[in-house]
């Protein structure tokens, strides 16, 4: 049987550095969709603290305990990253398994809100948007999540467009790094 | 314009997709013809206050009812779908 290498979503595209400005690819592991059922998201957090240490998030929260992360993706949708699922969520939310599905980019540096800023239409500004924010918006015509966690800015954009999100977000760094540069 | 999400907060309405007069909520419960008629074709278009449905598509994914007032583009408010019809 032929053996296939796995190649992330950014292999050939990152990192990118601008000036103070960096962006990488996080490789997330198994990333799992959780979807309580109506009236279940109690339960899913039981579930999921006994499990795993981690609640199902609040809107526009995520969770987290070391390098595991549940974060919000929508009306009781979350995605739980860095682990995988070994809570029993049977009857109480609908799994499934996302891991290939997603880019996952890690903008760091003085001046990585005034990039987004550019992109996005959501206040990102560390008073408006702090450690463990993560709302769901759009990075030019693009569906995606942004959240600050681990002292940057993580943007999960769909795999399909991960060469044009890296292409966006790297031209704004760069007009970012040469105004920074100009003083 | 920026419009305030009851799960998201207020946000910026390119997040959202507009669909029209929140009159279509109102399904008719007969099945006479002049009643569907108005129900599928005939709108108000206030000079005023409007109630219209959005999907907060590239948000949450909630469907809302904005009230706004499309003269001074005030917006009152607004609900989730879920909250306001049952069906
Ligand atoms: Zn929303």
């Amino acid at each position: 049987m032929d053996r296939l290498t796995a190649v992330s979503p950014g292999a050939d595209l990152l990192p990118v550095r601008q000036g103070a400005l960096t962006l990488e690819e996080v490789l997330p592991g198994e990333i799992t969709s959780i979807a309580p059922f109506r009236g279940q998201r109690k339960a899913v957090t039981q579930a999921l603290l006994a499990a795993l240490g981690v609640g199902f998030p609040e809107a526009n929260c995520l969770t987290r305990k070391g390098e595991l992360r549940c974060v919000w993706m929508g009306r009781d949708l979350a995605f739980l990253m860095g682990a995988r699922l070994t809570a029993d969520l049977g009857g109480l939310a609908a799994v499934t398994d996302q891991s290939d599905g997603w880019i996952v980019l890690k903008l760091s540096g003085a001046g990585a809100e005034d990039v987004l800023a550019r992109l996005v239409p959501a206040d990102l500004r560390a008073a408006a948007f702090p450690e463990g924010a993560a709302i769901r918006t759009q990075l030019g015509h693009m569906n995606v999540s942004v959240a600050r966690t681990g002292g940057g800015l993580q943007i999960m954009g769909f795999r399909s467009m991960a060469r044009t999100l890296v292409q966006e977000i790297a031209d704004a760094m760069a007009s970012v790094a040469a105004r920074a540069g100009a003083g | 314009m920026r419009l305030p999400c009851p799960i998201c907060g207020t946000r910026d309405r390119r997040e959202f997709y507009y669909q029209g007069a929140a009159s279509m909520l109102e399904r008719p419960v007969s099945g006479e013809l002049d009643a569907w008629h108005a129900y599928v074709h005939v709108r108000d278009n206030p000079a005023g206050r409007t109630r219209d449905l959005w999907h907060h598509e590239a948000g949450c994914g909630a469907w809302v009812i904005v009230e706004r007032d499309t003269v001074t583009h005030e917006v009152f408010g607004a609900v989730l779908v879920e909250d306001a019809d049952a069906d």
